[in-house]
């Protein structure tokens, strides 16, 4: 058994050409996020830095813009790695921003209450959404595209029928004291931002009624949030069993059935996941508004999905990174808020991000078909 | 003589109106290379489905050590020690080696109250496994798609015998394989048969089964045409007995008798 036949074992095939550790290292599902975000930070430090984006507060702009396009883009990577799409997650974002104004503002709920009620109903959608994609075997495409319409028009319908009216204030009063609530729309390490703020390394205001406190009073949890998904994600994917069976059911779900992988159950909780993540984007921007909208997170779903995209994922599944998708969202963030600092035509942000967009999915396809050798 | 690690007696499976095996019988013994030979839709792939678990037999018997057994799924015929390898459904190309080897068996280590993807043991054992397989991998995070076609089907191979697979289903592992690559994966089989391992070998490829083979068994409409043993048959009876004889010595004929 151990008596090798037909080639030495040891020998170095001379078809395979030694590679450098360099080009090893940038052999990564993420290089065309990396590129673009060193791309993208070269441009903006030339033309927007002398403009405070770079300060403090200015940083602390385009970083919760980019936080937020990370939330869902973490659950749309997961999701789209398991072979799977949810074009529901901006829809998923207004109901579950409306259901969390109806019950605690109109219904007088507690406000924990309706934050877990939005999760629970959110995620049972997400479930449907993988539970008919499974039991259907039509394209994920057509049937979160169905849940888009259909949410859509529910969040306008309960909004309308509850308040007679499409926004719902008073969230904010609503949340006071409220216990669950600061974990979404809170601020972290506030002593810290004022401690640097004392010893006059980060600019006070100058005027008005917060005149003296400093320009950032902590990191938004919504930053926070962002964090902690990407981390999860990540180890979840590249360092767990399930991580395995992730890509497994996007590579090939009948290889991986014969397996043994419960490739169904795998991708129904991916829809979960992109559920969980639309609601953490739309309880943290309902706590941050003080309001509830229904047409709140129109177009996130094709933003997350682009995020994920320029991260390196392969739209059919079986392939990507979390850390690629993280970044694809930060490029996102700074551009969108960057080109304001730059004082460009913001027109021009869908042109720069189409031509982002291309670039690096150029980029990562080379990439890709290096590393994996498709043809 | 040794017991058959699988006997199949008389198996029949119809659907519908439609009778895809009707009366297939087969043994393997431990060490032994069973070749299956069949033309096209001469009910190979049902048969070997019938043994993996994926189908039920309408009638007849499956044994496994001796014992009557029945299997609801492949799961249970693969906990049995009855493992197949898919000629195209074997790996996940995106996947690296490793991912692939481990795929729905992975090794997990504890880290507090989690529980983790043991990579280390994991490339570890994929390392060791190709390497006794003969193939040297650049680095384990390599993905089976810039693998030849005979060095994925070296891989499942490699996995099923290493996961304990007692008999080893091939699913025409050499046909869409160059010479080189066919030579090495035929070397594969014969080293996984020296372990005592035995091997349900389907080709219609004669010469593929001529090379390896033990014993020859030949399906033709759904029926076993009969077992031989190796040195009991040619090469060309056992041609002849798979497209169904007369017709096929003609066409030979036209063909200047290469076939």
């Amino acid at each position: 058994m151990t008596q090798p036949s037909a080639q030495p074992p040891a020998a170095i095939d001379e078809r395979i050409a030694q590679r450098s550790k360099l080009r090893t290292m940038l052999m990564r599902p993420e290089l065309g996020a990396m590129a673009g975000t060193i791309l993208v930070f070269c441009y903006f430090a030339v033309v927007a830095g002398s403009t405070g984006m770079f300060a403090p507060d200015g940083i602390m702009n385009w970083g919760v813009v980019s936080a937020q396009f990370a939330i869902i883009a973490v659950g749309a990577c997961l999701l789209m790695i398991s072979g799977e799409f949810d074009l529901s997650v901006g829809s998923m974002i207004g109901f579950a921003g409306i259901v969390i104004a109806v019950l605690s503002v109109h219904l007088g709920w507690p406000m924990w209450a309706a934050i877990i009620t939005a999760f629970i109903v959110a995620m049972l959608i997400g479930a449907a959404n993988g539970y008919l994609v499974i039991k259907t075997g039509l394209p994920s495409f057509i049937v979160t595209l169905a849940s888009l319409y259909i949410l859509r028009g529910l969040t306008i319908y309960v909004s309308i029928s509850t308040t007679r009216q499409t926004i719902i204030g008073g969230v904010r009063e609503a949340a006071q004291g409220d216990w669950l609530a600061p974990l979404f729309g809170g601020k972290v390490l506030g002593i810290f931002f004022y401690w640097l703020a004392d010893m006059g390394w980060i600019a006070t205001f100058k005027a008005g009624n917060r005149a003296g406190q400093p320009v950032v009073d902590g990191i938004p949890m919504l930053m926070v949030w962002a964090l902690a998904l990407i981390i999860f994600a990540h180890v979840l994917l590249t360092k767990t069993r399930f991580g395995n069976w992730i890509f497994a059911s996007g590579g090939d779900a009948q290889a991986a059935r014969y397996v043994g992988v419960p490739v169904n159950r795998v991708k129904i909780l991916m829809f979960v996941f992109s559920a969980f993540c639309a609601t953490v984007f739309a309880t943290a921007q309902v706590m941050e508004f003080g309001s509830a909208a229904a047409d709140r997170g129109l177009l996130k779903e094709f933003e997350a999905i682009i995020a994920v995209v320029i991260g390196g994922a392969l739209l059919t599944g079986g392939y990507g990174s979390v850390i690629g998708a993280a970044l694809g969202a930060l490029i996102f963030g700074v551009v969108q808020q960057g080109l304001f600092f730059a004082g460009v035509e913001s027109s021009l942000f869908r042109v720069f991000l189409g031509v982002i967009l291309l670039l690096a999915v150029i980029l990562n396809t080379y990439i890709r078909r290096l590393i994996t050798g498709e043809r | 003589m040794t017991e058959p690690l699988i006997e199949l007696i008389d198996i029949t499976k119809s659907f519908g109106p439609v009778i895809a095996l009707n009366g297939v019988s087969l043994s393997v013994m431990p060490g032994e290379c069973h070749c299956l030979l069949g033309d096209n839709g001469a009910g190979k792939s049902t048969f070997i489905k019938t043994m993996a678990g994926v189908h039920k037999p309408s009638s007849g018997q499956i044994r496994v050590n001796g014992q009557a057994v029945t299997f609801a799924n492949p799961r249970e015929a693969m906990s049995a020690g009855i493992a197949t390898v898919y000629q195209d459904l074997a790996m996940i190309p995106l996947m690296s080696v490793t991912r692939n080897f481990w795929m729905g068996r992975e090794p997990r280590k504890r880290w507090g109250p989690f529980q983790f993807f043991d990579n280390e043991m994991a490339t570890r054992v994929t390392m060791e496994e190709m390497r006794r397989m003969g193939i040297s991998l650049r680095e384990p995070n390599q993905a089976v798609g810039t693998l030849s076609g005979g060095e994925r089907q070296t891989v499942a191979i490699a996995r099923a015998v290493y996961f304990g697979a007692k008999v080893l289903i091939l699913d025409e592992p050499t046909s869409a394989l160059g010479v080189r690559q066919t030579a090495n994966v035929l070397a594969t089989i014969d080293r996984v048969r020296k372990a005592g391992i035995g091997i349900v070998f389907i080709t219609h490829n004669v010469r593929h089964a001529m090379a390896v083979g033990d014993r020859f068994t030949v399906l033709n409409r759904g029926k076993t045409l009969g077992t031989a043993k190796r040195g009991e048959i040619t090469p060309e009876a056992l041609q002849d007995m798979m497209a169904g004889g007369a017709e096929m010595a003609e066409l030979s004929d036209s063909l200047g008798g290469t076939i």
